[in-house]
C-alpha cells in the first residue's frame, strides 16, 4: 500500500542524506521525497511517499525514528490527509490544438503559461492522482519537459506533528 | 579559560573520563597530537594501522562496558578505520571516533587527503558530526559520548577540520545534553510485565534466549536470578556467551548455526521463546519459514526497530533489559505460588534426550592436534577465567563452543560483521583495561595476518597477550563450506607460503612456540601462561580437515542440523 510519511527533521547538514541513505541501504522504496524548511528555522519538514505492506512500513518508521536527526514523524495516510503535488509540463501546441488545450487546462483548474507561439507550460497543483489524470488528458500532445515536485501533505484532523 | 580547538578536544576527553585513546597521527590531526603532547591525563596509544586502533578501542569497550576512543587523520586514516567502526556498529559497541579533516575552506576541493568522512561512515555509525566552529567542539564531544553510550550503543564519529583545531575559544564543558530529537529510551509498562509473566507461568515448553543486549546492559545477575526462579532452560547467542554460566544444568549452550543440538531443537519445539536483548539474526533463526512454528514470542529489547523485524513478537517490551529482568523478578516473587515445575517436567526430559546426543563430540587423536582440544586445555590452564578474543572462522566457533564462559565481557568476538583481523588488536584493548588478567587471542593463520603488525604495538606497550594460533594451513571456514556445498573444490582456501610464526614473533621481540603434538599442548600452554610479562605466540599445528559441527546450513531450519558423522553409538 502507498503511505505518506511526514517527518520533522533537524535542520542539520547531512540530515537529508541520512534519510535517503537509510532508504537505499535497506532497500526501501521511495516514490517521492520532498523537503523544505518550516516556520521554525531549526526544523525541516520532509514528506516521503513509499510503498510497502504493514510490516515494511512499521520497519521504515522505526528505522527513521532511530535517526538522531529525526525529531518526529507521522504516517498521514492513516488519518485524513491533504496531499498536493505541483506539476509543470512544457508542451507543443499549434493553433489548431490550442482550444483543446485551454479546455483541458480550465477543466483541471490549471494555468497555462505561454513560452512561444507553439510552446506552453501547463501548471497545476493537486493530488498525485489528479496530476496523473491531467497528464492522461493531454497525451495527444508532445510533452517536451515534465517536472513534478513530489508530494507534500498535512493531516486534516486536529493532530499536529510537533516536537 | 581560552583554549585552542585541539586542547578543547583533549580536555573534553578528560572530562568524559577517557583513559586511553587509540590512534595514528597524520597531517590533519597534528594540532590534536600536539595537544596530547602538552598533557598527561589522557594517554594516547600508538597502534600500527588504524583498523587496529578501532579494534583495540572496541576490545577495551567490550571488556569494560566503557566507550572506546579512537583518533585518526583524514583520508586514508579514516578509511582504514572504517572496518573497525563497522565492526563496532554491527555489535552495538559504544565508541567515539575523532577524525582530522582538511581545513574547512578546502573541503570540497579534493584537497590532499580529503575524504568525506561523514558520508563514508554514515551507514556504519549510530551518528556522526562535522564540526563547523571551534565553539561547537566541547558540546559535540559531550553529545557524541551521550549518543554512543545510551539506548542501543554504537559508534559515533566526529570529523574536525584542521583549521578549527587551531582556533581559540573559551572552554566550558557542558554538564548535560539536551537533544530533543534523541529522547531517552522507553520503559516498560507494569501491564506488559504482568502479561509476560503470565505467559511464562503457563508455558509447557519454554526457553530463555539471551543475546548481546544482556551483556551490554550488564544484566547477568538479573538474568541468572530470572532463569533460576523459573527453572527454565536458557541458551545464549554467540554475542551473549557468559551471561549464563556454561556449566549450569539449566544452560543449553550456544544456539544458532554452530550451536548445540539441544539449544536449537528446544528453540524449534518451544511453545514460548523469551528473547532478551537478542535480535533473531539469520545465523540464529535458520530459515524464517521453518522457525519455531509453535512458539509464542516474548521479545525484550531497548531498540524498537528489532521488534517484528525478522520474527513477529506476540508480546513486545521495549526497554532496558536489566530493568525488565528486575521487574520480571519482582513479579515472579509475587506470583511464586503459581509457579508449577511439573508443567515443564516432560520438556526437561525431552531436552535431556537431545543433550544425550553430545553434539559437540569430536574424535580425539594421539598424533594430530584437534583444535577443540587446544581450546579445552586453554580453559583448564586459565581456570576458565581468561578474557578470550577471537578472529573469524572455525577457530572462533571452537572457542565459542569449547572455552566455557562464566561471566559476561570476557568473550570478545566480532559476531555481526565477522571481521578477520579483530582478535589481536581487540586483545590489546582488553589488556589495557585488565592489566593483571590473562588475555588470550584465539586465531587462525589466515586471520592473524590481517592485523599482525600490531605485534609491534604489543611490544611497545608491554602487552603480554597469549596468541593461540590454530594453524590448519587453510582458510578453514571457507574450506568447510567448499567441502559441504562445492563438492570439495577448494578454490583459494589453501594458505600457501605461510611465515614461520615462531621467527616472526621473535622478530617483533616476543616469544614464539610451535606445538605439533597433542601431548605437548597442555605443557606448552602452562609454560606460556607462566610467562606473565611476555607476549607468547603459540603456533599450534592442527588437523587440516577438521570441521565445525553441528551445523545448520543456509536455508535449513533448527531441526535439520547436520551432525558430525562417525560418532560411536
Ligand atoms: C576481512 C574478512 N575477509 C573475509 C572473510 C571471510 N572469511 C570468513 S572465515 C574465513 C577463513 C578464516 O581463516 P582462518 O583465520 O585461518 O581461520 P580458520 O577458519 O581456519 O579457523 C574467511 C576468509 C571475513 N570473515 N573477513
Amino acid at each position: 500500500m502507498r503511505h505518506i510519511i511526514s517527518v520533522l527533521l533537524e535542520n542539520e547538514s547531512g540530515a537529508l542524506s541520512r534519510v535517503s541513505g537509510l532508504f537505499s541501504a535497506r532497500g526501501y522504496n521511495i516514490e517521492s521525497l520532498t523537503v523544505a524548511p518550516t516556520n521554525d528555522p531549526t526544523l525541516s519538514r520532509m514528506t516521503i511517499v513509499t510503498i510497502g505492506d504493514e510490516r515494511k512500513i512499521d520497519q521504515i518508521e522505526k528505522q527513521l525514528n532511530k535517526l538522531v536527526d529525526v525529531a518526529a514523524l507521522q504516517d498521514i495516510t492513516i488519518s485524513g490527509h491533504l496531499e498536493r503535488e505541483v506539476v509543470l509540463a512544457k508542451v507543443i501546441a499549434d493553433a489548431s490544438q490550442k482550444p483543446d488545450l485551454e479546455r483541458v487546462v480550465d477543466g483541471f483548474n490549471a494555468a497555462l503559461i505561454t513560452v512561444s507561439e507553439t510552446q506552453y507550460i501547463i501548471e497545476m497543483s493537486g493530488s498525485s492522482e489528479k496530476v496523473d489524470e491531467l497528464l492522461k488528458s493531454i497525451d495527444g500532445l508532445v510533452i517536451l519537459e515534465l517536472a513534478r515536485s513530489g508530494v507534500t501533505g498535512l493531516s486534516t484532523d486536529e493532530t499536529v506533528l510537533a516536537v | 579559560m581560552q583554549l585552542t580547538g585541539a586542547d578543547i578536544v583533549v580536555k573534553s576527553l578528560k572530562e568524559e573520563g577517557v583513559e586511553y585513546v587509540f590512534g595514528y597521527p597524520g597531517g590533519a590531526a597534528l594540532h590534536i597530537y600536539d595537544a596530547f603532547h602538552r598533557q598527561d591525563d589522557v594517554e594516547h596509544i600508538l597502534v600500527r594501522h588504524e583498523q587496529g586502533a578501532t579494534h583495540a578501542a572496541d576490545g577495551f569497550a567490550r571488556s569494560t562496558g566503557l566507550p572506546g576512543v579512537v583518533l585518526v587523520t583524514s583520508g586514508p586514516g579514516i578509511t582504514n578505520a572504517i572496518t573497525g567502526i563497522a565492526t563496532a556498529y554491527m555489535d552495538s559497541i559504544p565508541m567515539v571516533v575523532l577524525s582530522g579533516q582538511v581545513m574547512k575552506p578546502l573541503i570540497g576541493y579534493d584537497a590532499f587527503q580529503e575524504i568525506d568522512a561523514v558520508g563514508i561512515s554514515r551507514p556504519c555509525v549510530k551518528h556522526n558530526f562535522l564540526i563547523q566552529n571551534v565553539e561547537d567542539i566541547a558540546a559535540t564531544v559531550k553529545k557524541a559520548f551521550h549518543i554512543a553510550t545510551t539506548g542501543r550503543p554504537g559508534p559515533v564519529l566526529i570529523d574536525i577540520p584542521k583549521d578549527i583545531t587551531a582556533q581559540v575559544t573559551e572552554f566550558v564543558y557542558p554538564k548535560s545534553v539536551d537533544m530533543r530529537s534523541y529522547p531517552a529510551p522507553s520503559v516498560s509498562e507494569p501491564s506488559e510485565i504482568v502479561s509476560a509473566v503470565e505467559a511464562m507461568l503457563n508455558a509447557k515448553k519454554p526457553i530463555v534466549y539471551s543475546g548481546g543486549g544482556v551483556v551490554l546492559a550488564k544484566a547477568q545477575d538479573e538474568l541468572r536470578h530470572f532463569v533460576k526462579a523459573l527453572g527454565f532452560p536458557c541458551t545464549n547467542t554467540l554475542m551473549g556467551l557468559g551471561a549464563y554460566p556454561h556449566d549450569d544444568p539449566q544452560f543449553l549452550g550456544m544456539l544458532g548455526m554452530h550451536g548445540t543440538y539441544e539449544a536449537n531443537m528446544a528453540m524449534h519445539d518451544a511453545d514460548l521463546i523469551i528473547a532478551l536483548g537478542a535480535r533473531f539474526d539469520d545465523r540464529i533463526t535458520g530459515t524464517l519459514d521453518g522457525f519455531a512454528p509453535d512458539a509464542k514470542i516474548l521479545h525484550v529489547d531497548i531498540d524498537p526497530s528489532v521488534i517484528d523485524k525478522n520474527i513477529k513478537a506476540d508480546i513486545a517490551i521495549v526497554a532496558d533489559v536489566k530493568d525488565v529482568l528486575n521487574a520480571f523478578n519482582t513479579e515472579l516473587a509475587r506470583r511464586a505460588k503459581d509457579l508449577n515445575a511439573s508443567l515443564i517436567k516432560d520438556w526437561w526430559s525431552q531436552i535431556q534426550d537431545w543433550r544425550g546426543l553430545n553434539s559437540f563430540w569430536y574424535e580425539q587423536s594421539d598424533d594430530i592436534i584437534k583444535p577443540q582440544f587446544v581450546v579445552q586445555k586453554l580453559h583448564e590452564v586459565t581456570g576458565g577465567e581468561a578474557y578470550v578474543t577471537s578472529d573469524v572462522g572455525q577457530h572462533q566457533m571452537y572457542a565459542a563452543q569449547f572455552y566455557g564462559f562464566s561471566d559476561t565481557h570476557k568473550w570478545i568476538n566480532s559476531g555481526g560483521l565477522g571481521t578477520m583481523g579483530f582478535g589481536l588488536p581487540a586483545a590489546m584493548g582488553v589488556k589495557f583495561a585488565h592489566r593483571d588478567a590473562d588475555v588470550a587471542c584465539v586465531t587462525g593463520e589466515g586471520s592473524i595476518q590481517m592485523c599482525i603488525q600490531e605485534l609491534a604495538t604489543c611490544k611497545q606497550y608491554d602487552l603480554p597477550i597469549k596468541v593461540i594460533n590454530l594453524n590448519n594451513r587453510y582458510l578453514g571456514m571457507v574450506r568447510q563450506w567448499q567441502e559441504f556445498s562445492y563438492e570439495k573444490r577448494y578454490s583459494n582456501s589453501y594458505m600457501d607460503s605461510l611465515p614461520d610464526f615462531v621467527a616472526l614473533a621473535q622478530a617483533y621481540g616476543h616469544v614464539g612456540m610451535q606445538i605439533d603434538k597433542p601431548g605437548d599442548v597442555e605443557g606448552a600452554l602452562r609454560e606460556a601462561f607462566a610467562m606473565k610479562d611476555r607476549l607468547v605466540f603459540m603456533d599450534f599445528i592442527t588437523d587440516q580437515k577438521e570441521n565445525v559441527y553441528p551445523m545448520i546450513e543456509s536455508g535449513k531450519s533448527h531441526n535439520e542440523m547436520r551432525l558430525r558423522p562417525g560418532k560411536p553409538a
